[in-house]
This record gives structure tokens, sequence and C-alpha cells, in this order.
């Protein structure tokens, strides 16, 4: 019998349900479509998003303007950049909005396969090198210079670095020449590879907080910079051509300028995102600021976009011309 | 195999068996010997950016697949066509529950509804206990605020397992009726499941684009094995005496196959179907590398800003999707069971009930397909920031506390264990370190152990990444030492006490299904970025399953023997390390393997968070071009530990049961 009341009670919920529906609103009939019909030009555009705060804030921006102001449908596809490239050939991906130096990609896609083309720079300077925590360099002002750190190599010891300073290293997709540079240079050092940008920003972070010695590889523009304010180590200047051997390189990391890859097919439809994705050009500060909106204030990259263009409006008027 | 090699000698038998653990410290007191003399010789050391040979080949022929993927016809006529259907299956799926089609804004279903058929087919399927579970987890989801990732990763997991048991049980099936197919098959299932996902992303999506087909493929080539493995298992272990009762009826092998061994094996195959589910569930922030959509996005990108608390937020969401789906498919394997023994006489009304709730569920699924409150999860997921608060919290206090204890125990294990056995067989020439290992596996597993230990050896060499390979050994050695402390400790508690068991269980699994990727940032606050850190990982991600297994073990000692022994005297620890322990040796022995090859999984996650050596090359190898083929090479030399260790231990374990 109990069964029979199990039914019974079921039903009643379901009338129940039914009867209290009637009053809600019906799924299409509202003005809640969020994108505003466009006159059908722009289409679909598909944005890489590669993994890094500062990348996410340039498509967090691109993709809001695109949507808002030129009615395309967005599509967001978080990739790595070697994943990203791929997509050129293949129609998947239609832009990646920051290139940091990869001359192996464009000899491979540009020159190679011809699947993709620039699309001139961001206006966003990237700087790479050694970085340590700015206790350290207010404690050992001289730590800044390469000639002093082998007085301090003792002090960067860890359980990892074989007796030797530890360079700490982040992800492998960097560009970097670390490994050249410590043999070049005849540092006491022992690049140790941390593997992931997570594993540098919290050493760093851990760092800063309980006062511990770690030097390490990071870069311009980051979000985590507006947390702890690394400070920079001058290597051997860089001069054209200092790194034209991989293996014998002794200099500094060149100031890069990063630039915007798209597809070829893209850059031929005549679509109003090319334009954009064209015209798109703005600084470090405009790029640090939306990258702590997402990434310390913990605002949506939607939300983080709005909050930007809206203060900026100048600016993106510019690149819609 | 290596019983060929004990029968021959009858009379040695015993001799052997006293000399044993002689022998084995003979090769290692060699070693040493050898590895003070012949230091730094012949270590086949590789720098992080160097390549060989083999490595070039391999990024060439990554190249021009990809130059030549538009115009090769394997390309249009095979592989396009298997993305499509694929591509289809997922895009109706997700239309269904997850994503807006054409001109609406929301899916087909609502979360009423989805949570209408979910506690709809818990009930049909198992029991109304599990239904309950099911319908709260589901609703759990919405008030953390991922009701529309979770379901983009429940869409993903059905379509993978839907397609992996339409590969997956006729292979197994096959597998079950041939011995001969099954040995072929089982290389290549030992291999899908442990050569890491990192390697193969890449050419995935070279060869099936980005997006579902490829998030898809990725988890069924991971996800498949389980379903394949126990299907043959479920088939191989009906009873023989069934079998012949049906042949001396006349029954045509298919007639059989229908009628007798289908239907038997059914429990053991629904248990199948958990574990592909539970290994598709892992795949989720793998796959979120791909832009595969879910939660495991969520989880890659708090990531990124070090944000532990959503990334936690999300991970629970994972277990507790985890937990539903594998509690609904034990009750229903339960049920099958139930159903067979008893019959359907008792349940004369379980058809109008069914019935009748059928229509219960179509009038919800109506009702969320037309109007929005059922559409669209009410609330704004307040309980999700609460439990990412929460997590932030604790997570600063155990990073402001605890980090003294744990460097501190980082420097004792790697300064004590890990650097003097990570230099041993690193420096040591490499054939030195070969000879050791095929001479261990002769002694410990017999004849042929020792031969797979030799081609092993053979190919690591090949692939060019010996060293590393030998620095991802060494930790890999440390971390399962540890587990199987761990697992004796726990195992044995849990073994002696239903009470300790049904407490920590719940934990384990958590552990087990929790995606690494959520824990990482605390463990690199605690213990930096280093080799420790990836061997804590490891532990967490492998000490459950030897934990069960030990458990297990202890619990099957059977009752007198330890009250024979409580009679003789005995007291607790006696207990334990004389009849327990000894008596649960063949567990010991299951638990070190399974412990091995899950700690060998988690290499190349320890790849990213300082861990260096095989992991970071495969990581390497999936971010880089250049790098391609020796992140290729690395996954390989992941894959041949794996099949070597698996190899010695399962022969030994044979040895010391005979």
């Amino acid at each position: 019998m109990a069964q029979h009341w199990r039914a019974g009670a079921a039903g009643l919920a379901v009338l129940g349900l039914t009867l209290t529906a009637c009053s809600g609103a019906k799924v299409g009939d509202s003005t809640s479509a969020g994108a505003k019909s466009s006159g059908g030009k722009c289409g679909t555009f598909n944005l890489a998003v590669n993994p890094w705060v500062g990348y996410e804030a340039d498509a967090a921006v691109v993709a809001y303007v695109a949507q808002h102001d030129l009615g395309c449908t967005v599509q967001k596809k978080d990739l790595k950049e070697e994943i990203a490239w791929q997509g050129f050939g293949t129609g998947e991906v239609d832009a990646v909005l920051e290139n940091w130096g990869h001359d192996d990609l464009k000899k491979k896609y540009i020159t190679g396969q011809k699947t993709a083309v620039e699309a001139g720079s961001t206006g966003n300077k990237g700087v790479i090198g050694w970085f340590v925590p700015p206790w350290l360099a207010k404690a050992h002002p001289d730590i800044t210079d390469w000639k002093n750190l082998d007085k301090y190599a003792d002090n960067f010891k860890t359980s990892e670095s074989g007796g030797k300073g530890q360079l700490l290293d982040g992800d492998p997709s960097y560009v970097t020449n670390d490994a050249a540079l410590v043999k070049n240079l005849k540092l006491n050092f022992k690049v140790v590879y941390a593997g992931s940008e997570t594993a540098l920003i919290q050493a760093y972070r851990t760092a800063e907080k309980n006062k511990q010695w770690v030097i390490g590889y990071f870069y311009e523009p980051q979000w985590f910079m507006s947390e702890v304010p690394l400070v920079k180590v001058n290597l051997p200047s860089y001069t054209t051509g200092c790194d034209a051997d991989a293996a014998k390189v002794a200099c500094d990391y060149p100031v890069y300028d990063l630039d915007k890859i798209v597809s070829a097919q893209f850059a031929k439809s005549g679509s109003p995102a090319y334009n954009l994705v064209k015209n798109f050009h703005w600084t470090n500060d405009d790029q640090n600021t939306v990258a702590k909106y997402i990434a310390v204030d913990k605002m949506s990259d939607d939300a983080a976009a709005k909050k930007w263009v809206d203060a900026n409006r100048d600016k993106v008027d510019a690149w819609l011309k | 195999m290596a019983v060929a090699a004990d029968a021959t000698a009858p009379v040695a038998t015993l001799r052997r068996k006293v000399s044993r653990p002689m022998v084995v410290a003979g090769i290692l007191i060699a070693w040493l010997v050898l590895f003070a003399l012949l230091r730094g010789r012949q270590t086949l050391t590789l720098a992080a950016a160097d390549l060989t040979g083999l490595h070039r080949w391999l990024n060439d022929l990554n190249d021009s697949i990809g130059a030549n993927r538009n115009s090769n016809p394997i390309f249009l006529y095979f592989f396009n066509e298997i993305r499509l259907v694929i591509d289809n299956l997922v895009t109706f799926v997700q239309s269904l529950i997850s994503q807006p089609t054409g001109t609406r804004p929301v899916p087909q279903i609502g979360w009423l509804g989805v949570v209408g058929i979910t506690g709809y087919v818990s009930w049909a399927v198992g029991n109304w206990r599990v239904a309950l579970l099911a319908v709260a987890g589901f609703t759990f989801f919405g008030l953390q605020g991922l009701w529309q990732e979770s379901m983009d990763t429940l869409a993903l997991t059905l379509s993978a397992v839907i397609v992996a048991l339409l590969i997956g049980i006729p292979l197994g099936v096959w597998a079950g009726l041939s011995d001969r197919f099954n040995r072929i098959m089982t290389p290549f299932l030992d291999f899908m499941q442990t050569m890491p996902t990192f390697v193969y992303l890449a050419p995935l999506t070279l060869i099936f684009l980005i997006g579902g087909a490829s998030a898809v493929i990725t988890t069924v080539i991971y996800a498949a094995p389980p379903a394949i493995r126990i299907t043959a298992h479920a088939i191989r272990s009906v009873p023989e005496t069934t079998v012949e009762a049906a042949d001396s009826l006349g029954t045509t092998r298919t007639q059989q196959l229908l009628k007798v061994l289908l239907p038997m094996s059914k429990r053991t195959v629904v248990m199948g179907v958990n574990q592909t589910i539970m290994a598709a569930l892992a795949m989720v922030t793998i796959a979120a590398l791909i832009d595969a959509p879910g939660l495991g996005k969520t989880v890659v990108q708090a990531l990124q800003s070090l944000d532990v608390g959503t990334a936690f937020n999300a991970g629970l969401a994972i277990v507790v999707m985890a937990i539903v789906l594998d509690r609904v498919t034990t009750a229903a394997a339960a049920r099958t069971e139930a159903a067979r023994r008893t019959g359907d006489g008792l349940l004369k009304w379980r058809r109008p009930l069914l019935a009748a709730g059928g229509i219960a569920v179509a009038v919800l699924v109506y009702l969320s397909h037309t109007y929005v409150w059922a559409a669209e999860f009410p609330g704004s997921g307040s309980t999700g920031s609460h439990i990412a608060s929460a997590a932030d919290t604790t997570t600063t206090w155990l990073q402001d506390h605890l980090s003294g204890l744990t460097n501190a125990l980082r420097d004792a294990i790697t300064n004590g264990l890990l650097n003097p056995f990570q230099t041993l067989l690193t420096d040591s020439p490499w054939w030195l370190v070969g000879v050791t290992l095929v001479a261990l596996g002769a002694v410990l597993g017999g004849r042929w152990a020792a031969v797979t230990a030799a081609v092993c050896v053979g190919l690591l060499v090949g692939t060019g990444v010996w060293s590393d390979g030998m620095t991802t050994l060494a930790s890999t050695a440390v971390a399962t030492v540890l587990v199987m402390l761990f697992g004796v400790v726990f195992g044995v508690w849990m073994g002696r006490s239903a009470l300790v068991d049904r407490l920590i269980r719940p934990t384990l699994d958590a552990a087990q299904v929790m995606p690494p990727f959520v824990y990482l940032v605390p463990f690199l606050a605690l213990f930096g970025a280093t080799r420790f850190t990836a061997i804590v990982a490891a532990v967490v991600y492998a000490a459950p399953v030897a934990i069960k297994i030990i458990a297990d073990g202890v619990r099957n000692v059977p009752e007198t023997t330890v009250e024979a022994a409580t009679s003789a005297g005995c007291n607790t620890w006696q207990i334990i390390t004389k009849v327990q322990l000894p008596m649960a040796r063949s567990a010991l022995t299951l638990a070190t393997n399974q412990g091995l090859i899950y700690v060998l999984s988690m290499v190349v996650v320890g790849g990213l968070v300082g861990a260096g050596a095989l992991g970071y090359d495969v990581v390497a190898g999936f971010s880089q071009g250049q790098l391609y083929g020796k992140g290729l090479a690395a996954g390989l030399a992941i894959v041949l530990l794996g099949v070597m260790f698996d190899r010695i231990t399962q022969a030994a374990a044979r040895r010391t049961r005979a």
C-alpha cells in the first residue's frame, strides 16, 4: 500500500507544479536574449584564448567589443599556443591576440603552410628576464646586477639545485634561453623547471611573504606584478643579433613587441571582426588593469571588459574606425 | 608463465625460497660496488632542449600530418567521418541539457527536467535511496552556481561513455571468448591506460580538430580499457558447468552468447560501466586543455590566477558527480543481481509505478522546456562562493601554520631518501642499471619477467630519454614506498574495524576523484616547486587504491585463524604482523602493483609542479612544436616503466602465491 501512497503523492506534486507553472515566464518570449542581432555581416568570430591572464584580458575586451559593437557571435576557445596556431589551417581559430615572438611558429604557419598572417602589434611591450622578490632587492640592492649573483649563489640553494644556486623557470611554452645563459655567463646556478606558471607565481608569493631567497624567470605585463612588484635583475644588455645562436647567448632578452596573428582565411573574409583585431592597440597599463579585474578582483571576463570599455570609450572607438 | 620456470626444478624450490632475498641483496651490493667504481660514466644524459634523431623524426611526422590533412584520403574518408559522427553526438547531447540551440537561449531540457530524469532513472535502475542522493547531488550543482558547467561535463562524460561502451563491450566479449584475442589486446589496453594524455592531446586536435569531438575521443581512449577488461573478465567468470549444460542442450554459439553468457555476466558488465564512467570523469580537467567545456575549464582557469577557492568549488562538483554516478551504477549492478535471484514475481507494483513516474518526469521535462524558472537554475549560486571562501581560508591557514613542518619533512625525505637513490640511478652507467633491473626481474619474477625487463630497458635507451627516465624512476619508487606505508597503516586499521572503514572510505573516494589540479596550488605553497611536491600529489592519488586493496586483504583473513591466534595468547601487534599481514601477502603485492601504476599516471602532473624529468618533457612536448617528438618519446618511456614494473610485480605475485 505504501507504494500506492507514494505514486499518489508524486501525482499530486506534479499537478501542483503544473498549476504554479502557469504564471511563469516562457522561454523565448522575454527579451533576455543577450546579443543584439546584427546585420549578419560579422557572423561567428573564433577567438583563441591562451592560458595566461594577460591574454585573457586582451580576449575579454576584444570579445566584448566584437559582441556588443559589431554584433558578432564570439566563440572563445581555451587553447595553448601551439594548438591555437594549428587551428588557423582548419578554420577552428580566427585570431591569436598576443604572440610572444614565437618565430618557430611563424616560420611553420606563416611562411610554411601559409595558413596564418600577421595583423600588427598589440601595443604591449613584453619584458622577459630574471626577477627577484621586492624584499630581496631592498635588502641587497646590488643583487640586481648579474655580476653579483654568484656572491649570493649559496643563499639560493634548494633541495633541487644540487649544491648550486637555483634559478627557477616556469611553463615549458615560455620563450627562454636560461640554461644557455647560466652556462655562458659562467654562473654557479642550476636551472630548475617548475613546469607551470602557477608553480612560479606561488614560489614568488611564498618568497615575498616569508622573506625567502628566490630568483627566477618572469615577465611583464603580468597581473601578479600588481600583487608583488618583482624586481628585474640586469643581465648584459641586449644588442641586435646577440641571441642569434641559441647555444651561445650571453645577453638579456629583447623587449618583445607583442603582436597579433590571424588566419589567412579570416584576413580575406571582410569580417568587421578582422578590422577590430587589426586595429586593436593598447598599453601595458591597460592590460594590467583588466587583468587585475579578472585575477585579483575576481570579476568575470565580460564584467571586467565592460568596466574597462565604459571607462575608455575613446580608445575603443578608434579601433572601430 | 613464471610457473614454468619453477616447475623445472621442483627439488630446488625449497633451497631457492630460502636464498631469494640473499640473491636480491647480492645483486644490490654488486650494483653499489660497480656504481662506486664507474660513477658518472655512460649515463646518457640529454639537456632540456637537446633532441635525438628519433625525436626529430617524430617532429617531421607531426608536421607532415598537419600540412597534408586537407588532401590525404585517410583524413577525407576516415578521420573526418569519425569526427563528424562523434561531433554530432556531442552537439546533440549538449543541445539537450547544456548548450543553447538555435533561437533558444537555453537548452532543450532545463534543470528541473534533468533533475527529474536523473531521479527517475536512478530509482528505476537502482532504488529510491540512490534516487534521493542523485536528486540532492544534482540540485547541489545549481546551488554551487555551476549548473551549466556541470551539465557540459555530464554531456561530454555521457557521450564518451556511450562511445566507449559501443566499442568496449563487443571487444570485451570477443576477448572473453578468445584467449588469443585477449593476449593481443592486453598490451594495447596497458598502453592506452598508461600513456599520458598530454602526449596525444596535440596530435588528436591535429587529426580531429579542436572541440567536442577531440575531447570525447581523448576520454574514450582512456575510459574504454576498463570496459573491455571487465567485460572479458565477466564472460570468463561464467561457470564452466553452466556453459556445458547449455552446450548439451544443443545451443548454437550465438544463442549461448545471448542467452547464457551475457545475461549471467550482466552484473559484472555494469561494474565495467561504472569504472568507465569514473575514468571518463578523471579526464575532465585534462580535456579542458583542448577547449572541452565544463567544470574542468573552471578548474584550469582558476589555476591560472591561483584561485584555490574557485578551483575547489568546481572540483567538489566533479567529486559529487562521480559519487552520484558511482552509487547509481553500483545500485544498478546490485539490482540486476537481485532481479536474477528473485525473479519479477514480488514486484507487481513496479510496472504501474514506473509508468506513473514516467508521466511525472515527462511533465517536469515539459515544464523545464517551456518556462524560464524551470529552465534556468534560480538563485545566484551563493553556496558556491561560500565554499570557495571557506576553502581559501583553510588553505591560507594551512600554508601559514604548516610550512615550517612541511619544509622540514620535504628536506628530510629529499636528502635522506630521494637524492641518494636518484644519484645511484642517474649516475650509474646505463648498462649497469639495465643489468640490475633484468637480474632483479629474473630473481623476483622468473624468466619471462627478465625478458620483459630486458626489452623495456632496450626500448628505454632507444627513446633517448634514459637519464630523465631514471630521475622519474627514483621519484616514483620513493612515492610508491610512501604509498605502501600509508596503505599498510590505514589498510590494516580499516580491515580490522568496520567503523573506521565506513569513516575513512568517503575521503578515499574523494581523493581519487578530485582533480589533482585543484590541490596543486596548496601543495606548491606548502612544499615549493620541488620533486617532493610531485611525490605528495602522487601519494594522495595512489594511496587510496593501495589502502582499499590492503583493507580488503586483511578483512578476508579467515575469522577462525585470527581467533585461534588470539586464544594462543597473541597480542594485537603480533596478530597483525604474524597473522594478518602474512596471510594478506597477495593483497600487498597487488597493492604495490596498483600503487606504482597510479603513481606513474601522476608523473605528468608532477612535471607541472617541479618534478622535471619525464613529466616535464611530456608537458613541454605538448606546449612547443620542436619538443613534440621528445614529449612523445618521454610518454613512451613512462609506458615502458609501467609495463616493466607491472610484469615484474605480477610475476612475483604469482610466485609468492604458488
